[in-house]
C-alpha cells in the first residue's frame, strides 16, 4: 500500500500502458468481448489508481505534489521526475476518466482490431499522463512525442477516407512545432546543466534570450492547442479520425498544448510571456471571433465542433495572458469544460455517424421525431456548448469574459461576443439536425440510444450539469498553484546588470 | 419550518417536479404529469403568500447558499434576498403560473407532448424564481438565461414546424444579444466594486457616482452612465425593447398557455424587473435614465401602431404586450421604478388574462386564429367574453380597474419627469392610449360582435399557417364554436378578479406608502417626479377613488374612449372606412406590415452578413491561404525543389566527379578569400 501510494504518478502512467500490452497480447478479434472486458477492465483500474490525485491532494499546496525521482540517464543528467500541482492533477483525472468513455464507446462500433484500437488508447492514455506529471524537460519531450504515435495509428487505421492526408498533416504540423521545442530544452540544457524543469524556472534569461525560448515553445504548444493561424490541421484531423479519436483529440490533447504553456513557456520565459502578450491576446480573439465565424458556415458537423473547439480554446489562452487569477482559473476550468463538452458532442456526433454513416448536416433533420432521447441530451450539450449558465461551458467563459474586462473593456468585448456566436452555431446546427420534419427515409428509420450510449452520454451530462452548478471544486484544485503561478510571473528573469559577466 | 426554509423549498418545488415529470413523464400515467407539478407550483404559491405576508411585517432577509466559487479574493455565491419587491414578484409568478398549469390541462389535453410540456413551464418557474429571489449579478445572469432557455424550449415546442423553430433561434439568438450587453454590465460592475452582491455593489456605487471612463481614448464617459446602459441592453432583450424587440411577435409560435405564462406576464418582465432591482445604480445616471425613458416610449408607441394591422388574435396581443412593456420602461426612465413595477403586477393579471382569453377563442374556433374570421363569439363563449371584456377594459386604462392605476400613474409620472427624453416620452405614452384602446376593441369588436363570420368563409383553412395543430383546420361553417370546460374557465376568472380589483387595493402601499422603503431608491433631488406625484396623490387625489373619479375627466381617458368609440365605428358601423384607408394609405400600411423593416435588415445584414464573413474566412483565409498556401504550398515547395534537385542524382561517375572538383574549387576560393 505504501508503495501504490508513494508511485501513485508512476501508476497512473504505466498500468494503462501495462493495460494495453496486456490487451495487445491476449485480446483479438476472434473473442471481441473478452478482448473489449479486457480493455474496460484495463481503463477502469487505470482511472482508479489516478483517484489519489484527488483524496490525497493537497489543496493548501501550491508546489509539486506525488513527487517521484530516479536516475535516468545520468550521463546527461537526466532524471525520471514526475510530479503535479493544482493545475496538471485535475488534467490527470480528466484523461483517465475520458479513457474509459472512449472504450466503452468503441464497445460494438469497433469490430475490426480490436485489440490494437483499446491498446492504442490505453497506452495513448499513460502516454499523456506522463507528458501532464513530467518534471523533467527530455522525460516530458519523449512522452510528449510518443504520444503522437498511438494517434497517429488511431487515425491512420480506423479513420474516414481521407485519413492519409489528415494523418500526415496532422504529424507533420505537430512535429515541426515540437523540433523548435527541442531546440529549446537543449539550449537551457546548456545553461544549467541540467533538464529539470524547476532550474529553468530559477534561471535568469536576457530578454531576447526569453523571446526565443518563448517563440520555440510556442510553435510547439500553438499547433497543439490549437491556435490560430496554425489550427487546420483539426477540423481535417477530426473529420477523418473514429469517435474515439476525436473525443481523446479534442478532450485531451488541446489541452496538453494548453498546460505546457503554464509548464514551461510562461514560467521559464515570464519577461517573454509580458512582453508578447499583446500578440499572444491577439491571437486569442482571432481564435474567439474568426473561428466561431467559420464554425457558423460549415457543413460537416465534425468540422463545426472542431471549429468551436479551436473558439473554445481561444478562452483557455486569453485567461492565461490576462495574468489575472479569475483569468487564470477560468482557463483552467475552461479546459477541464471542455474536455467533457467537447468529449460529449463528438460521441453524440458519434451516435449519428454509427447510424446514419454521414456527417453532412443536409442529410439530416427531423432527428427528434426518431430519437427524442438523444435530442434532449444533444440540445443539452449544445445548449452547454454556448455557454449556457448551470452548465460547465458557462463558468470559464464567465470567469474569462470578466478578467479580461478588467483587463480592457474592448477585449472583453470582443470575447464576450461568443455568446452570441457561439449560440448561433450551435443551435443553428441543433436546428438543422434535430429539429422539423423527418427529413428522408434513413432519419425515418433511427433508433434511439441503447443502454451503452445512454450510459456515456448520462454519465457526461452529470459532469457537465454538476460542474455548472458547483464549479468550487475545480477551482480549489487550482487556488494555491494560481497564486503561486502568478507570483512566478510577477518576478522578473532578466539579468540584474553588473551580476553577470 | 423557518422562512429560509420555505423560500428554499418555494424554488425547489417546481424544479423536483420538473425534473421528475421531465425524466420520467414517459414511463408515468399522463395525469401525473400535472398533478406532479400543479401540486410543485401551488404549494410554492402558497408558501410565497407565506413569504409575502411576513415582508409585509417586515422581514427581509439577504443570505447566501452556498458559494458557487472562488477566485482570488473573487467571491460567486448562490443565495436570496428576500424583500418586499422580490416576495411581490414571487406570488405573482406562482400564481400566474399555477393559472396557466391549470389552463394547460385543458389547452394540451390532446397533444403527444403533454409532460414535455408541464416539465417545462414547471422548469420556467423555478428559472424565474432563481431570478427573482437571486441576491447577487451572478445568480441573476443564471435565471436570465435559465428562462431564455426554457422560453427557446417552448416556443420551438411543435418542433416539427419551421416557424417555430426559426422563432426559438431568433428568440434565443435576439436575447443572446441582449445578453452580450448585459455580461459586459456585469463585468463593469465586478471590475468596479469588486464584487457581485447587490448589497456589496449598492454600497459601493455612490462613491463611484463621478468615476469616469475613457473607452475610446481621449472620450471619457460617466462610469455609471455606461454600466447602466450595458445592464439595460439586456433589459432591452429580455423585455423586447426596439430594437431587440423582434423576437416577441415570432415567439407566438410556442403554445398559447406559455404565451400567457412567458411572454406576457413573466419572463418578458425580468428586464423591468432587473432595473428596478438596480435603481441604487441607476439612479446615478440621468443620461442613462434618459435612455431608458426614450427606448421605452419608442417601444410603447410604435409598437403599438403594429397592433392595429394584425389579423392574427395572439399578435395583436403580443404586440400589446411590447406596448405595455414599453410603458413601465418609461417609467423606468422616470425614475417612477415603484409605478413600473405596479405596472408590472397588473399587466400580469390583465395579459395573462387576454391570452388565456384568446386561447380559449382559439379552441372554440378549433385553432382558426383570424379575427376576420370570428365574430359573435359572445353568444357562444359568455366566460370567455366577460374576462375579454375586463382584461380590454383594464389594458385600456378605464377607470377602477388594475390597468388604469398603473397606466395613469406612468402617465403623471412622464409628465412630472424633467430629464432629457420626457417631452418625448409624455407624448408617445399618451398617443399609445388612444393606440391602445383602439387595437384593443378592434380585436374585442371583431371576436365577440358583429357577424358570424366563420359560416361565410368558404376557405377559412389556407389563409393561416398558425394553425396550432397540424391536425385541426377551423372551425366549419356549419358548427357552432363552444367555450372548454372549466380547467379553462376556472382560470380566466380568477385572473379576471385581480384586473379588476387589484390596482385599487395596491396602489396605495405600493406607490404613495412605504413598501419599497429600502428596496428602491429614488434619489428626488435629481428625478423629482415620483415625489410630486406622491405629492399630486395625497394632496390633489386624496384616495384610490378620487383618482378613479378625477381620471374620468383627464385627457387620457378621453383619448381612450375616443380610441373605444372609433374602432366601434370603423368595425361595427363602417367596415368599409378602414378597407378604404388602408388602400389609400397603402405606403404606410406597407411599412407597419413589414413591421418598420426591422426583420428583413436582420436577416440580410446580421444573419447575413455574419455568414457571408464566415464563408468568406474559411475559403480564403483558411483553406485559401493557410492551407492553399503555405501549409500544402509548403509541401508542393519541396516537392518542386526535390523534383528539381532529383535530377544531379543522375547515376553517372562523371557527373558527381565534375561536381566534386567544382565543391573543391569552390571552398578553396572561399577559404582563400576568408583568410
Amino acid at each position: 500500500m505504501y508503495f501504490l501510494n508513494s508511485h501513485v504518478l508512476s501508476f497512473s502512467i504505466w498500468l494503462p500502458i501495462l493495460a494495453g500490452v496486456v490487451v495487445l497480447l491476449l485480446g483479438n478479434d476472434n473473442k471481441p468481448n473478452f478482448t473489449r472486458l479486457l480493455a474496460l477492465a484495463g481503463s477502469l483500474a487505470a482511472f482508479a489508481v489516478t483517484l489519489p490525485l484527488y483524496t490525497h491532494f493537497n489543496y493548501a499546496d501550491g508546489g509539486f505534489q506525488f513527487q517521484e525521482m530516479a536516475r535516468w540517464i545520468p550521463a546527461f543528467n537526466v532524471n525520471y521526475h514526475l510530479g503535479v500541482d493544482g493545475i496538471a492533477a485535475p488534467l490527470i483525472l480528466l484523461t483517465s476518466f475520458t479513457t474509459v468513455i472512449v472504450v466503452i464507446a468503441a464497445w460494438e462500433v469497433i469490430s475490426n482490431n480490436i485489440a490494437q484500437y483499446m491498446a492504442a488508447f490505453l497506452i495513448m492514455s499513460g502516454l499523456m499522463i506522463g507528458v501532464f506529471s513530467a518534471l523533467d524537460g527530455l522525460l516530458y519531450y519523449v512522452f510528449w512525442e510518443a504520444m503522437l504515435i498511438p494517434m497517429f495509428l488511431v487515425i491512420g487505421i480506423w479513420g474516414g477516407e481521407n485519413r492519409v492526408y489528415a494523418t500526415i498533416k496532422f504529424f507533420l504540423y505537430t512535429l515541426l512545432g515540437s523540433l523548435l521545442m527541442l531546440v529549446a530544452f537543449i539550449y537551457l540544457y546548456h545553461q544549467t546543466g541540467s533538464f529539470e524543469i524547476v532550474d529553468y524556472y530559477k534561471l535568469p534569461l536576457p530578454l531576447d534570450a526569453q523571446v526565443l525560448i518563448f517563440m520555440a515553445f510556442f510553435m510547439a504548444f500553438a499547433v497543439k492547442i490549437p491556435m490560430w493561424p496554425v489550427h487546420t490541421w483539426l477540423p481535417d484531423a477530426h473529420v477523418e479520425a473514429p469517435t474515439g479519436g476525436s473525443v481523446i483529440l479534442a478532450a485531451i490533447m488541446l489541452k496538453l498544448g494548453g498546460y505546457s504553456f503554464l509548464r514551461f513557456a510562461m514560467p521559464i520565459a515570464p519577461d517573454a510571456a509580458h512582453h508578447l502578450s499583446g500578440f499572444m491576446i491577439t491571437l486569442s480573439l482571432i481564435a474567439i471571433v474568426y473561428i466561431a465565424l467559420v464554425a457558423l458556415v460549415q457543413k460537416d458537423m465534425k468540422k463545426l465542433i472542431a471549429y468551436s473547439s479551436i473558439s473554445h480554446m481561444g478562452f483557455v489562452t486569453l485567461g492565461f495572458f490576462l495574468f489575472s487569477q479569475l483569468g487564470l482559473e477560468g482557463a483552467i476550468v475552461q479546459m477541464i469544460s471542455h474536455g467533457f463538452i467537447s468529449a460529449a458532442m463528438f460521441l453524440c456526433v458519434g451516435v449519428l455517424y454509427d447510424r446514419m454513416h454521414s456527417r453532412q448536416i443536409a442529410d439530416y433533420g427531423g432527428v427528434v421525431n426518431t430519437m427524442p432521447i438523444f435530442t434532449a441530451f444533444a440540445v443539452l450539450f449544445a445548449m452547454a456548448n454556448s455557454g449556457l449558465p448551470a452548465t460547465s461551458g458557462f463558468v470559464g467563459e464567465f470567469m474569462v469574459i470578466l478578467a479580461a474586462i478588467k483587463y480592457n473593456f474592448w477585449i472583453g468585448f470582443l470575447a464576450a461576443t461568443t455568446l452570441i456566436f457561439g449560440a448561433a452555431y450551435s443551435l443553428w446546427m441543433v436546428k438543422r439536425v434535430f429539429y422539423g420534419d423527418i427529413a428522408n427515409s434513413h432519419v425515418a428509420e433511427l433508433k434511439d440510444l441503447n443502454k451503452r450510449e445512454l450510459l456515456i452520454l448520462s454519465v457526461l451530462a452529470l459532469m457537465v450539469i454538476g460542474f455548472g452548478v458547483y464549479p468550487q471544486p475545480l477551482t480549489e484544485f487550482t487556488h494555491a498553484t494560481a497564486a503561486q503561478f502568478l507570483n512566478q510571473m510577477a518576478i522578473s528573469k532578466l539579468p540584474v546588470a553588473g551580476l553577470l559577466p | 419550518m423557518t422562512l429560509p426554509q420555505i423560500s428554499l423549498l418555494i424554488v425547489l418545488l417546481p424544479l423536483i417536479a420538473a425534473a421528475v415529470v421531465g425524466l420520467f413523464g414517459r414511463y408515468l400515467p399522463r395525469s401525473s404529469a400535472h398533478w406532479l407539478t400543479i401540486g410543485g407550483v401551488g404549494a410554492a404559491f402558497v408558501l410565497s403568500v407565506i413569504v409575502f405576508k411576513a415582508t409585509l411585517n417586515g422581514y427581509t432577509a439577504n443570505y447566501n447558499l452556498y458559494t458557487w466559487l472562488t477566485s482570488g479574493d473573487i467571491q460567486f455565491n448562490v443565495g436570496f434576498l428576500i424583500d418586499n419587491l422580490t416576495a411581490m414578484m414571487m406570488v405573482v409568478v406562482t400564481f400566474v403560473s399555477m393559472m396557466v398549469h391549470i389552463y394547460t390541462i385543458g389547452y394540451m389535453h390532446e397533444d403527444s407532448g403533454y409532460s414535455r410540456f408541464f416539465s417545462y413551464i414547471s422548469l420556467f418557474t423555478f428559472s424565474m424564481l432563481m431570478l427573482v429571489m437571486s441576491n447577487n449579478f451572478m445568480q441573476l445572469f443564471f435565471g436570465w438565461e435559465a428562462v431564455g432557455l426554457v422560453s427557446y424550449l417552448l416556443i420551438g415546442f411543435w418542433y416539427t414546424r419551421p416557424t417555430a423553430i426559426y422563432a426559438n433561434l431568433k428568440a434565443f439568438l435576439v436575447n443572446r444579444v441582449g445578453d452580450f450587453g448585459f455580461l459586459l454590465g456585469i463585468g463593469m460592475v465586478l471590475y468596479y466594486t469588486g464584487s457581485l452582491d447587490y448589497a456589496a455593489v449598492f454600497q459601493a456605487a455612490p462613491s463611484l457616482a463621478d468615476v469616469q471612463v475613457a473607452l475610446i481614448p481621449n472620450v471619457s464617459w460617466s462610469l455609471m452612465t455606461v454600466t447602466c446602459i450595458l445592464l439595460f441592453i439586456g433589459a432591452m432583450g429580455k423585455s423586447a425593447q426596439v430594437p431587440l424587440h423582434v423576437w416577441l411577435p415570432d415567439s407566438m409560435e410556442g403554445p398559447t398557455p406559455i404565451s400567457a405564462l412567458i411572454h406576457a406576464a413573466t419572463m418578458v418582465t425580468a428586464g423591468i424587473f432587473m432595473v428596478a432591482r438596480m435603481s441604487p445604480l441607476f439612479e446615478l445616471s440621468t443620461t442613462a435614465l434618459s435612455f431608458v425613458m426614450i427606448i421605452g416610449a419608442i417601444t410603447a408607441l410604435f409598437m403599438g401602431f403594429l397592433g392595429i394591422i394584425q389579423n392574427d388574435i395572439k399578435r395583436v396581443v403580443a404586440y400589446s404586450t411590447l406596448s405595455q412593456l414599453g410603458y413601465m420602461t418609461v417609467a423606468l426612465g422616470a425614475s417612477a421604478y415603484s409605478v413600473a413595477i405596479f405596472h408590472l403586477m397588473t399587466h400580469a393579471f390583465f395579459k395573462a388574462l387576454l391570452f388565456l382569453a384568446a386561447g380559449s377563442v382559439i379552441m372554440g374556433m378549433h385553432h382558426d386564429q383570424d379575427i376576420r374570421n370570428m365574430g359573435n363569439l359572445k353568444k357562444y363563449m359568455p366566460v370567455t367574453w366577460i374576462t375579454s371584456l375586463i382584461g380590454s377594459l383594464a389594458l385600456i386604462g378605464t377607470p377602477f380597474f388594475a390597468g388604469f392605476y398603473s397606466k395613469d400613474s406612468i402617465i403623471e409620472a412622464v409628465k412630472f419627469s424633467n430629464i432629457t427624453g420626457s417631452g418625448f416620452a409624455y407624448f408617445a405614452v399618451l398617443a399609445g392610449v388612444f393606440v391602445t384602446a383602439f387595437y384593443s376593441f378592434r380585436l374585442y369588436f371583431l371576436v365577440f360582435h358583429g357577424k358570424e363570420k366563420w359560416r361565410h368563409v368558404s376557405n377559412a383553412h389556407d389563409a393561416h399557417h398558425d394553425d396550432e395543430h397540424d391536425h385541426h383546420h377551423g372551425l366549419s361553417p356549419t358548427d357552432d364554436p363552444h367555450e372548454p370546460g372549466w380547467v379553462v374557465k376556472l382560470p380566466l376568472i380568477l385572473l379576471a378578479i385581480p384586473s379588476l380589483i387589484i390596482g385599487y387595493i395596491a396602489i396605495e402601499p405600493m406607490l404613495f406608502g412605504n413598501f419599497f422603503n429600502g428596496v428602491i431608491f429614488v434619489n428626488n433631488e435629481a428625478h423629482p417626479a415620483m415625489e410630486t406625484l406622491s405629492h399630486h396623490f395625497h394632496e390633489v387625489l386624496h384616495s384610490p377613488v378620487g383618482m378613479a373619479l378625477h381620471g374620468l375627466m383627464t385627457l387620457p381617458f378621453v383619448l381612450a374612449a375616443s380610441g373605444v368609440l372609433l374602432s366601434w365605428f370603423f368595425y361595427m358601423k363602417r367596415p368599409d372606412i378602414p378597407a378604404a384607408i388602408q388602400k389609400k394609405f397603402s405606403f404606410i400600411n406597407q411599412i407597419l406590415e413589414n413591421k418598420y423593416g426591422f426583420d428583413a435588415f436582420n436577416e440580410r445584414f446580421f444573419a447575413g452578413g455574419a455568414r457571408l464573413l464566415g464563408e468568406k474566412l474559411w475559403k480564403i483565409g483558411d483553406i485559401q491561404l493557410i492551407d492553399g498556401a503555405i501549409v500544402n504550398g509548403t509541401a508542393r515547395l519541396i516537392g518542386r525543389i526535390s523534383s528539381k534537385v532529383r535530377h544531379l542524382q543522375s547515376g553517372l561517375i562523371y557527373h558527381y566527379a565534375f561536381a566534386m572538383i567544382i565543391g573543391v574549387f569552390l571552398f578553396l576560393t572561399f577559404f582563400i578569400k576568408i583568410n
